[in-house]
């Protein structure tokens, strides 16, 4: 997994690195009063950014998911001198994650592993979400390519249908890509 | 009646228009009305947001569509917030970076005429193959945002396509505008004004020209805590109100300069904190700078309300199906701002909506004629009227 840190405390930054290493995580560290963060999370696609609850870059962050519309990555805050009945109540308000400060391994890693697997929930929503628009798209180009048969060849909706599904398994294509090689190939003629 | 509760913690961001607050506070309008208030400097909008929804702030200045946006569930917590209180009036600027402002070559800071220049620069930008220029805001739920975008397409430039939009925390603006990151900006006060002086660019329009006397800032709270602390929400309104009152005396507003800087509440050199606060004609709605009282700028009008929906509908964050009036009249209480002002006798509007665009000068509100109202044009000259 690739973790963004996000903290202006060079010391305390540092601290933290060490042990999401030892569990195995690619991590990138930044300070939000000199990285332009935008930037940065473009270029490193973190899986995962752990932001300290205090830096004013959580304004950037929180708006790269909306600007994009893009699912927004998970992220984790963590607070430096919270007590455990704030992060409770801050869970309970909705507020995304919550870390307590120190950052020990034992503690850390079943919070990563958390976002993890809300990260890949995210995932597979997404991947649903275009399984279904691709579909779409099949049933909408498969039409199409039986219009140009029932034109070209004079067939009916079923004879057309038939003889894509032939073409398609003939040479071992989806029917969307048989429909889609057969548009193409009508616009080129 | 007695208060619910007398320590109050109010968060705000380090800018010139959380004014009220540190007037209420070291002014002693707070004590005035039993309140034992504690300010505490937040980062971002974001953690006002978390820190509100939380409980760990009992209220806090927030930008006008937080409660808003809040409300609706899309600003990613999703506990309802309110206003019953806005803060200010006007004190946001649009300034660019010193090399786009050389290729703009203006003649005139209109919005029209600022416009027509950036569009065709960005049009031989395009021609040339050049990536999109980069111009910043600070929270997706912003005036800031609306008045840009508002702007932009006014001027024939689409804000998705032509530009790239960004968000950056307004302390940050001048640094990234120097950086090179960000080509310009629209910032609250008095960040605009520092970027000028350090001479990393120039402000070319504000706030006032692309929406005369429009809403800035609010005092947000979650409804829950409303609703539990009903005496206490009303003491700090009628603190807060007091305290606009003080502001938009013209004689303050160099004490009020002095309290911020003094507080280190803006970590800004005192002459930007004195001129973002100086205006020609203070305390009357008239003026383009910061209002903070006068033409009823405390009052939460629900078309302001409305104006936020319609403009999140129209830049897609909101989703299909929401009832807008329901929304906003959620959100923006007026009601309880009449039972505040009511505490020390002072009138206010009797009306929830007020229509927008139509007049260009000081005038009086129907049905008493007795409020005085600046200024409500919109640089496009478009009228709103909400029903």
């Amino acid at each position: 997994m690739r973790v963004m840190l996000v903290d202006d405390e060079p010391e305390r930054r540092a601290a933290t690195e060490a042990p999401l290493r030892l569990l195995g995580h690619e991590v990138v560290g930044f300070s939000t009063s000199t990285s332009d963060l935008a930037a940065a999370v473009k270029r490193h696609q973190p899986d995962v950014i752990l932001v300290d609850v205090d830096v004013p870059g959580r304004d950037t962050l929180e708006s790269l998911g909306q600007v994009t519309r893009d699912r927004p990555r998970p992220i984790v805050l963590f607070a430096s001198h919270s007590e455990p009945e704030t992060i409770r109540k801050a869970l309970q308000a909705g507020v995304s994650s919550y870390v307590v400060d120190g950052m020990n391994p034992a503690r850390l890693k079943p919070i990563i592993d958390v976002a993890i697997a809300r990260f890949e929930e995210f995932q597979a929503l997404r991947n649903e979400l275009e399984e279904t628009r691709s579909k779409l798209a099949d049933r909408r180009d498969i039409e199409k390519a039986k219009g140009l048969l029932m034109k070209r060849r004079n067939l009916d909706e079923n004879g057309a249908y038939e003889l894509l599904r032939r073409m398609a398994m003939d040479r071992n294509l989806k029917l969307g890509d048989a429909a889609r090689t057969l548009i193409a190939a009508a616009e080129l003629l | 009646m007695a208060l619910e509760k007398n320590d109050i913690k109010l968060g705000l961001v380090p800018l010139i228009d959380a004014a009220p607050l540190i007037v209420a506070k070291e002014k002693g309008f707070f004590e005035e009305q039993g309140l034992n208030v504690t300010l505490s400097v937040e980062a971002s909008w974001a953690s006002i947001r978390d820190k509100v929804a939380a409980g760990l702030l009992d209220a806090a200045h927030m930008l006008a569509p937080m409660p808003i946006a809040a409300t609706a569930g899309i600003d990613g917590v999703g506990v309802p917030m309110m206003t019953a209180l806005s803060l200010n009036l006007n004190g946001n600027a649009i300034a660019v970076s010193q090399s786009l402002y050389w290729r703009l070559q203006l003649d005139e800071l209109t919005p029209i005429s600022v416009g027509e220049r950036l569009k065709r620069v960005l049009e031989a930008d395009r021609a040339a193959g050049a990536p999109p220029r980069v111009f910043a805001h600070v929270f997706p739920f912003s005036p800031h945002h609306y008045e840009l975008r508002y702007w932009l397409a006014g001027c024939d430039i689409d804000p998705d396509r032509d530009l790239q939009l960004v968000v950056i925390p307004p302390p940050q603006m001048v640094r990234a505008l120097r950086d090179g990151s960000i080509d310009g900006f629209c910032v609250g006060a008095p960040w605009g004004a520092v970027a000028q002086a350090a001479g990393i660019g120039r402000v070319v329009l504000n706030k006032y020209q692309i929406w005369n006397n429009s809403p800035e800032k609010v005092l947000g709270v979650t409804r829950a805590w409303a609703e539990a602390h009903p005496q206490t929400h009303l003491a700090l309104i009628a603190a807060l109100i007091r305290a606009a009152q003080w502001l938009d005396q013209p004689a303050n507003r160099s004490e009020a300069a002095r309290l911020i800087v003094e507080g280190h509440y803006v970590e800004a050199t005192p002459e930007t904190v004195h001129e973002s606060l100086a205006v020609g004609a203070p305390g009357k709605p008239e003026n383009a700078g910061l209002v903070f009282h006068a033409g009823a700028a405390t009052f939460p009008w629900v078309s302001h309300a409305l104006w936020f929906v319609g403009q999140m509908r129209r830049w897609n964050q909101l989703p299909p199906g929401i009832d807008g009036d329901a929304l906003a009249r959620a959100s923006y209480r007026p009601d309880l701002y009449r039972a505040a002002a009511a505490q020390f006798g002072m009138p206010c509007p009797a009306v929830d909506l007020k229509s927008e665009g139509q007049h260009t000068g000081i005038h009086t509100l129907s049905p008493d004629h007795t409020i005085e109202l600046g200024a409500d044009r919109f640089f496009d000259g478009a009228g709103y009227s909400p029903s």
